[in-house]
């Protein structure tokens, strides 16, 4: 926090040029990052070591049990489902997937953003126009409906094709902030040198452009990972997944069908979308944490100064 | 003027691109249409004499003898005509635009009334939060809406549910537009009964929807006072109010409209959840309908309905800003 004070309170140039793993101390100094990637740690040791957090299972977690539609006890700590499977259980090991679905489509929707986005700034033109025209389009384009139909014509429950309808459908929001971000970037002296160096375009591109990008990305991967939680685990309650995966989306499926809120059982029809409730808060705070990062006019001020600012 | 024009174009060009989805996805896809028209007719045990196929084929614009592009021009010709088939879903051979016409006015009522709510009370209360920057709501505001922004849908209805509507006496009902022993009029108990069941899906979307423009417009907010003409008002001694709504508030509305017209697409998504858990009849539950019996005409029409009110309320939000920012109207 002192640090942020004192860059504001001496805006010298030097001041403001903070080193190398800035981003990192940045994030200890933020107290929705630190909460948002103490939660995602958990998440991440949860679908890495599902075991650990259920040491009395032995083989499947999915193994039907003698007693459904169980309210939570000692036993089974949030009850069974109607086949009496221990809903505590399947819910640590859905964590692995559910992970895996929105890491490798937000990865993919944020790689295509800074293709199309940065590339439609440097190309210019009528390249740009072209791909600015596309990216308005697929943001406008109602998406949810649209991979549902996808999804429907596809063959219902293939992870891959879930995938990549998330990731065809969740980049045009980065693309449109990366060539912004890009085309502001376009005309600095640090560019300027680097092409009166003579160097080609891709590396300029390659290794000046993005590196200045990186906060803008990292965001941009945040959203992205945020909004697959959110449709895969959409997609999945509809039962447009595969209804055998081990997944919260489908989880939650199985509870609407058998009627878990009729049958008095809130810990199972709820506990699935908690996690993903918190896994998508989780992304949202880190993501939050770093536009006030990369934006320091958003960082949480202390109201004395704020005061003294006004008076001015 | 130049402005208007290309955002004209761009309305047009969207919803062509649209349209062209709706044609080749199906045509693209493993499993041809006609397959799955063939079983679902025949699931009801009658049997489906080839010329009835055709018809219906016909009517969904697919004749597999026929060149693509012929085809592709005339599906064209009759999705902009209106002419947009027979159900061959649940509902056998009533007419597409029928069944909407039944849907349209209670998705109309409920989505359209909440999600522009939202807009106004996110806006208005980022608005607040961002002008008394550091003080008790800017506080508060920030991590709780970043918490209900990131809430799925269907958990927050089902919450909702849980809480309202299970029990031994519930307060609120948990599905359906209205008690289905009451006959539709224009009487009081009539109307209770839509609004009573409309807390609850309401109330979801309201929740969910709301954090987004509160952050946003906050964000903005704050970008905006940092400007030298909002510092040049209170030099000139304006008050505070006329600055923070007049001057402030107003500039950072303009990017926030933009992205409420983009965003819509995403609150459609959610109204799908929302129906779907509510059993609510509206457009969003019959599009899960039509996808759960393959019912492509209909799948097709509602697809194409979606797009086109999310690109009208688009094509609002330009002129609105076209007329509240004066470089829009000289840059073009």
């Amino acid at each position: 926090m002192s640090a942020i004070v004192a860059g504001t309170a001496a805006p010298a140039p030097s001041a403001t040029r903070r080193p190398r793993g800035g981003i990192f101390r940045a994030i200890l100094h933020n107290r929705k990052a630190m909460l948002g990637a103490a939660l995602l740690v958990l998440f991440v040791l949860l679908a890495a070591v599902p075991k650990l957090f259920v040491p009395w299972l032995k083989g499947d977690p999915q193994a039907i049990g003698d007693l459904p539609l169980q309210g939570p006890s000692s036993a089974h700590w949030l009850g069974t489902t109607g086949l009496g499977q221990d809903v505590y259980a399947e819910l640590i090991y859905s964590t692995r997937e559910s992970l895996v679905i929105a890491v490798i489509a937000g990865l993919g929707a944020t790689i295509l953003s800074v293709i199309i986005g940065v590339s439609a700034a440097y190309l210019g033109g009528a390249a740009d126009n072209v791909l600015s025209m596309m990216t308005d389009i697929f943001l406008v384009l109602p998406t949810f409906p649209l991979i549902i139909v996808l999804a429907t014509y596809a063959g219902k429950g293939n992870l891959t094709v879930i995938i990549i309808v998330l990731i065809l459908t969740g980049w045009s929001y980065g693309a449109r902030q990366m060539r912004a971000q890009a085309l502001s970037l376009r005309n600095r002296d640090f560019l300027e040198s680097a092409r009166v160096r003579g160097e080609r375009r891709s590396y300029i591109i390659v290794v000046e452009v993005l590196p200045t990008m990186i906060s803008l990305i990292v965001a941009n991967f945040l959203g992205a990972a945020l909004y697959a939680v959110l449709t895969a685990a959409g997609l999945q309650f509809l039962g447009l997944g595969d209804p055998n995966s081990l997944s919260w989306g489908t989880m939650l499926y199985w509870a609407q069908n058998q009627g878990a809120l009729v049958n008095g059982l809130p810990a199972w029809a709820l506990s699935p979308g908690l996690a993903v409730a918190l896994l998508g808060v989780s992304f949202a705070l880190l993501n939050y944490a770093f536009d006030e990062i990369s934006n320091p006019a958003l960082r949480p001020v202390r109201r004395r100064r704020a005061k003294s600012a006004a008076n001015s | 003027m130049r402005y208007l024009i290309r955002r004209i174009g761009f309305f047009v060009l969207t919803l062509w691109a649209a349209m062209t989805l709706n044609f080749f996805i199906p045509r693209m896809m493993p499993g041809s249409p006609e397959e799955a028209l063939r079983e679902r007719l025949s699931k009801g045990g009658s049997v489906v004499t080839p010329e009835q196929l055709r018809t219906v084929l016909a009517e969904f614009g697919f004749d597999p003898d026929k060149n693509i592009v012929l085809q592709y021009g005339e599906y064209l010709k009759s999705m902009v005509t209106g002419h947009w088939g027979v159900s061959v879903g649940s509902s056998l051979g009533v007419p597409v635009t029928t069944l909407i016409g039944d849907a349209l006015p209670w998705t109309l009522g409920l989505v359209g009334i909440t999600t522009v709510l939202a807009f106004a009370i996110g806006t208005l209360i980022g608005t607040i939060a961002g002008w008394r920057r550091g003080g008790l709501i800017d506080g508060v505001v920030p991590p709780v809406f970043i918490v209900t922004s990131a809430l799925p849908y269907f958990w927050v209805a089902l919450l909702l549910i849980s809480i309202f509507a299970i029990g031994d006496n519930p307060i609120l009902p948990n599905d359906f537009n209205y008690d289905q022993g009451l006959t539709p009029g224009f009487n009081a108990e009539f109307a209770g009964s839509v609004i009573k069941h409309g807390i609850l899906p309401a109330a979801t979307i309201l929740i969910t929807a709301v954090g987004g423009w509160i952050l946003t417009m906050r964000n903005n907010m704050v970008t905006t006072l940092a400007e030298d003409y909002v510092r040049m008002a209170r030099a000139k001694g304006i008050p505070s109010r006329k600055i923070m709504f007049g001057y402030a508030g107003r500039n950072a509305f303009l990017p926030n409209l933009s992205g409420f017209a983009m965003s819509l697409g995403f609150v459609i998504s959610g109204t799908i959840l929302v129906e779907y858990v509510f059993n609510y009849p509206g457009l969003g539950y019959m599009f899960y309908n039509a996808t759960v019996s393959t019912d492509y005409p209909l799948l097709q029409a509602l697809f194409l309905l979606v797009t086109l009110a999310v690109l009208i309320c688009v094509l609002l939000c330009d002129f609105a800003v076209f007329l509240l920012d004066p470089r829009a109207r000289t840059k073009g």
